[in-house]
């Protein structure tokens, strides 16, 4: 085992790699499927035998979805959302993680644990009365109907508030010595201070928010306020033999995602391990 | 204090208020006034329990999870160890490209892979016919169907989990491997005795998980089938979907939604549970 032949070893790193490559494929195909048949002529993605790609590229389905089908519109409901909900949760679960850690107040670490505790409870539970708490106050096909439901986090809290946790409170008194109060003190220290953790949480909730299916789907019922993932559904009961078509729509939910994620993976991955390795 | 006002507005009384309705026959006319809502105590529940499509429901969740789940994490931890190894050239590149499915919408993937199961022009047929198999009416046949969702779960999810393996991997310190070759160990022998054992929290987190996350399919039955053929797969949460923004019967909904949370509890705390065992 460790004076192996060299031809063994070199068969073997060979292997590894012809594996890894199956693994690269098998997870790129689709993709590579999805962006090749939003550029075929119509009706060519759908010819038997299939083809993997066009036979004369174009782009006319984009622009049909674009003028036709309102694609800008769903696109601009998804960014402004997704945008809305990162923002309104990092200001909001940043400051509910100040306090968590560095104010000191009655029932401070109870209610830290009863917050905790209800990570556990599914969304689907809490859905049925949200949706009617926003049909009363009128917020169903409105952007607040998203934002406000999709700002609080438990798990946003827990994670600034063990990154404030790790700042020194002699900060903070040097700041109060300095006369400086409770807000200026979260606003101009421990904000400037956490930015990677805030990066870190905002492009997560970003990318979740732009992905989410369900609560979308609940919410927005009019047309013009759709989400991209709500519209492409719907798209698929009414033109689900225009197959180039679903597919330049498929291509323009994914892209931008896939861009953003490319040039932030940093941030994204780091996200999903402090997500997974924390205990 | 805004986020505990909202978490306490959209979070602690929808909870408590949804066990409330599950306890109503709150439906369609209640809508517009709650008024008519009237206590059943747990007579949704007992409704449940005499429904054969919850029944189904039930089942086709629980094949979902427990065939989708393993399967899942095997290949994730094949991928992790494969893309693991200090031999392979290029494995950011690897790594990204696993990752992909991860990151991209359910939605545009189930639209995606609903014509790649196509009967006539999909690729899936297409490759199996060169093999000499098939056609397979992939979502149209009442025994292929689950098969068909939890072949793209695998696809959509096996990445996120390979990335946390491989973090997991990573924290097995080197000389452990060496010692292992040292006695003799084989490569099977060496993930075995050493991995496996080393990677056990990291392989039950990622057990619950899963688990949990695999209990809530919705987009992929909801795009793909709509739950057919035949309810082949209807998911509970899809069930809950239908019952409560379809029909409007809110309350039974709400039961429904409880029993989906009963199930996440028991795989939490059976973990718990496993979990205070190993540190006693």
């Amino acid at each position: 085992m460790i004076h192996w032949p060299r031809w063994r070893k070199r068969l073997a790193v060979a292997a590894l790699h012809l594996l890894a490559f199956l693994l690269a494929l098998w997870a790129c195909v689709p993709f590579v499927w999805m962006l090749s048949a939003s550029t075929m002529p119509a009706g060519e993605a759908s010819q038997f035998p299939p083809r993997l790609f066009p036979s004369s590229p174009t782009l006319a389905h984009y622009s049909t979805l674009l003028d036709r089908l309102s694609l800008a519109r769903y696109f601009l409901n998804s960014l402004v959302l997704a945008i809305g909900v990162s923002l309104a949760s990092l200001l909001v679960n940043s400051m509910a993680g100040y306090a968590f850690s560095k104010l000191a107040f009655p029932g401070r670490r109870p209610l830290f644990t009863v917050l905790l505790s209800t990570m556990i409870i599914p969304g689907q539970v809490t859905m049925l009365p949200v949706f009617l708490l926003l049909k009363h106050l009128h917020l169903l096909n409105s952007y607040l109907g998203i934002i406000l439901p999709g700002m609080a986090s438990v798990f946003a809290v827990y994670l600034v508030k063990q990154y404030f946790d790790a700042l020194p409170d002699s900060l903070l008194e040097a700041a109060r010595l300095d006369g400086a109060g409770d807000w200026a003190i979260y606003w101009r220290i421990m904000l400037p201070l956490s930015r990677p953790i805030l990066a870190t949480l905002g492009l997560f909730t970003f990318v979740g928010t732009w992905n989410d299916f369900l609560w979308p789907l609940i919410v927005m019922t009019r047309e013009d306020m759709y989400t991209l993932p709500v519209a492409l559904a719907t798209l698929m009961g009414e033109h689900a033999q225009d197959v180039e078509l679903m597919m330049a729509g498929c291509v323009l939910t994914v892209l931008p995602i896939v861009i953003v994620f490319l040039l932030l993976q940093r941030h994204y991955l780091r996200g999903i391990l402090i997500g997974g390795l924390r205990e | 204090m805004p986020a505990l006002v909202t978490l306490a507005l959209f979070f602690f009384l929808p909870v408590l208020a949804a066990f409330l309705m599950s306890l109503t026959d709150f439906d369609i006319y209640c809508l517009a006034d709650v008024r008519r809502a009237r206590f059943v105590l747990f007579g949704q529940y007992i409704r449940l329990l005499q429904d054969p499509l919850f029944w189904r429901a039930t089942l086709n969740t629980a094949y979902f999870v427990l065939v989708g789940g393993p399967l899942t994490i095997l290949l994730a931890l094949m991928a992790s160890l494969i893309l693991n190894s200090e031999r392979l050239r290029g494995a950011r590149f690897f790594r990204l490209a696993v990752f992909l499915p991860v990151i991209t919408n359910m939605v545009a993937v189930a639209v995606t892979w609903r014509y790649l199961y196509h009967p006539h022009f999909g690729l899936f047929n297409f490759f199996l016919r060169k093999v000499g198999i098939g056609p397979v009416d992939w979502l149209g046949d009442p025994r292929f169907a689950m098969p068909a969702i939890i072949l793209l779960a695998i696809w959509k999810n096996f990445g996120y989990h390979t990335l946390i393996f491989l973090a997991g991997l990573q924290t097995i310190p080197e000389d452990l491997y060496s010692a292992a070759r040292l006695d003799g160990a084989s490569w099977l022998q060496q993930h075995l005795h050493v991995t496996l054992p080393l990677l056990s929290r990291t392989l039950g987190f990622v057990t619950v998980i899963t688990g949990i996350g695999y209990l809530q399919l919705f987009a992929e039955p909801y795009v793909m089938t709509q739950g057919g053929p035949l309810n082949a797969t209807l998911s509970l949460v899809l069930y809950l979907y239908q019952q409560g923004f379809r029909w409007w019967r809110m309350g039974y909904s709400a039961s429904v939604a409880f029993v989906l949370f009963a199930f996440m509890l028991a795989i939490g705390s059976a973990s718990f549970l496993r979990r205070r065992r190993e540190s006693a």
